[in-house]
């Protein structure tokens, strides 16, 4: 805002570049931090006489065990099988009744907008405890199904609301001339609509990817077993012992736990951010 | 042959093609037809929303506060009990402090995130060199683990090995030899807060990384926000001779008010439900002092096994996320979103 002239070097300097470099600085400093002691002996790491910033012996042992003595790769592998199944199944659902909501002429059509938008808010704080309880009926306790199944009640909402808005900027013109042309409603939907919505599914698919991804409180209360726990369980239930922190591997873990929605989001940035401030804008 | 036929008119073929879809249509078996409908479609493609919502989401909802009317404990059926939970709860120290505790945390963590976070957002609507860079690094904490980069938190906060405590540390260190200060008794080995060994400490430090985490959030939607304001807004201010501080009162702020207004409600019900930071930083602790409605309703109901008091804590969120739920979608009316 505003436009830049006559102003002086020395005042962009105080009221642009300081303030945005100590913003960005210490927004990055934390995956610094991860990286900077996942790679320090644990000699130096658990010595307060030296300076933490530097690292004289960098090694590998962390990484190391963390491969080796947990089962990371499985957690790894859980968490990715989680996201893109409990992501498929919201947009599934989320496209469908996104573009019945935004659509179509139905009894019941509102009060099922408001439904979903008031589901959109539910955290899962609110709900977990008797959650646990459908889970264990439903035979699916300390399964990654229980979390296929539970991640789609905050996902969907999202990608409905999400969805319904991308639908309604679509021209129904278009829709209208297929259908003159014989295409029934679903066939109109699959083959007009549906490809011209790509750019909002594929915002509502990388948002709902990575909230699955970062998923946390279901995770810890649905799953028991070490080989069935996601990455954030994984690392924080088996690298932490009691009162014993392995902060090496703990941080190989948690560096190499947020690479995955960090490269996806960096490939996406762009449908990413869209698929933010479509979620609030709505 | 061909000439012996009579030649389609024009108007017969008009006829021809508009009645083509028609008879195609007829021909259609009677559940295509009856998706044609479109009541019937509406409801079809509800249908594994409505499912997922009914199971997951109504379903659990009913049983919870069916929970929280029992004294169930894990593994057991429970007895009805009427509002036993809720008043027991509401005498206890723990229970009133957690509550307190939420309103305090979500209230400061908002303010900040939000101050901040207009800060940062009129920042990155500069032109700069690396501006696009820069716009997709700051949003990293938003989209990482919240349960690793909180990770990350903790190793920085170490009772012992905490790097901010060292940096201080150094720092004071630097000062005694530059001025030449005095070394006194308990001077010279300057400790640092013990960030989460003590309550008021526990409490700031969980807010920092909640505004750290959320920050973005708010930067990157405001900036949103700001990219649709016109700039012959900002060209009318200038003919009217206003500086700085008065076009962002006067233009900036009322033109961003319906963006932020959702942010912020959106950024409240996330923040009041917020589990991660705490369960991470300090368990409740030290001496339940820090524990989040969340964190508390986790301890009863997973960890202590008492399931009835448990859903009781959880669905004390319920007014106030109710409230603000309510007051959102009055708002989206409104302003005629939908």
């Amino acid at each position: 805002m505003g436009s830049l002239v006559g102003e002086t070097y020395l005042k962009r300097l105080t009221v642009f570049y300081i303030p945005l470099f100590m913003f960005v600085f210490a927004m990055l400093f934390p995956f610094f931090w991860m990286f900077i002691t996942s790679i320090k002996p644990d000699p130096e790491l658990y010595n307060p006489r030296l300076s933490p910033f530097l690292v004289r012996d960098p090694t590998l042992r962390h990484w190391n065990t963390l491969f080796s003595d947990t089962l990371f790769v499985n957690w790894a592998i859980n968490t990715l099988w989680v996201a893109i199944a409990s992501t498929a199944i919201s947009l599934f659902a989320g496209v469908l009744a996104g573009y019945a909501l935004a659509r179509l002429i139905f009894p019941g059509s509102t009060v099922m907008g408001i439904a979903i938008f008031v589901t959109y808010l539910v955290p899962p704080t609110l709900l977990f405890i008797p959650l646990t309880g459908v889970i264990s009926w439903m035979g699916l306790q300390d399964t990654t199904w229980s979390l296929i199944f539970t991640y789609p009640t905050f996902l969907v909402p999202f990608c409905t609301w999400l969805l319904m808005g991308y639908f309604q900027t679509i021209p129904k013109e278009l829709e209208e001339c297929a259908r003159i042309d014989g295409a029934t409603r679903i066939q109109a939907m699959v083959w007009i609509i549906l490809p011209l919505a790509v750019p909002g599914i594929l915002s509502a698919g990388i948002f709902a990817f990575t909230l699955s991804w970062n998923e946390f409180l279901y995770a810890l209360v649905f799953i028991h077993s070490p080989e069935n726990k996601t990455i954030p369980v994984g690392v924080t239930s088996e690298l932490i012992k009691g009162d014993v922190f392995f902060w090496g591997a703990l941080m190989a873990g948690a560096l190499l736990g947020s690479v995955p929605v960090a490269v996806v989001y960096s490939f996406f940035v762009e449908y990413y951010v869209s698929g933010m401030t479509g979620a609030v804008k709505g | 042959m061909k000439s012996t036929l009579p030649a389609e008119t024009p108007a017969a073929a008009r006829i021809r093609i508009a009645h083509e879809p028609l008879e195609r249509r007829a021909q259609m078996g009677p559940i295509a037809t009856a998706l044609e409908d479109q009541r019937i479609l509406g409801f079809v493609l509800l249908t594994p929303a409505l499912i997922l919502i009914l199971v997951f989401i109504a379903y659990p909802f009913v049983l919870g506060i069916w929970m929280s009317l029992t004294d169930k404990l894990v593994g057991t059926s429970g007895n009805f009990v009427g509002l036993a939970n809720y008043t027991r709860l509401l005498d206890s120290d723990i229970f009133r402090t957690a509550a307190w505790n939420t309103l305090f945390f979500t209230f400061m963590a908002t303010v900040f995130k939000a101050a901040l976070g207009m800060w940062l957002a009129l920042l990155l609507n500069r032109k700069f060199r690396l501006q696009r860079i820069t716009r997709s690094a700051v949003l990293l904490p938003f989209i990482v683990p919240t349960v690793l980069s909180t990770l990350a938190w903790l190793w920085m906060f170490d009772a012992t090995f905490s790097v901010f405590n060292w940096t201080m540390r150094y720092l004071w260190q630097m000062e005694i030899v530059l001025f030449g200060m005095v070394l006194k008794e308990n001077w010279g080995f300057f400790s640092g807060p013990l960030w989460l060994g003590d309550p008021g400490w526990a409490m700031f430090s969980v807010i920092l990384v909640n505004v750290w985490r959320g920050l973005p959030f708010f930067a990157i939607t405001f900036l949103a926000g700001l990219q649709t304001i016109p700039q012959e807004l900002y060209d009318a201010a200038d003919i009217d001779g206003a500086t700085g501080w008065r076009k962002f009162w006067h233009v900036t702020l009322p033109m961003i008010k319906p963006v932020a207004i959702v942010v912020v409600v959106f950024s409240v019900v996330i923040t009041f439900a917020d589990f991660q930071l705490v369960y991470i930083l300090t368990r409740g602790g030290p001496n339940n002092e820090t524990h989040l409605l969340a964190t508390l309703a986790y301890q009863l109901g997973m960890t202590s096994g008492n399931i009835g008091q448990g859903a009781a804590v959880a669905l004390f969120m319920l007014p106030i996320l109710a409230s603000v739920i309510v007051f959102q979608l009055w708002y989206l009316r409104r302003q005629g979103v939908r």
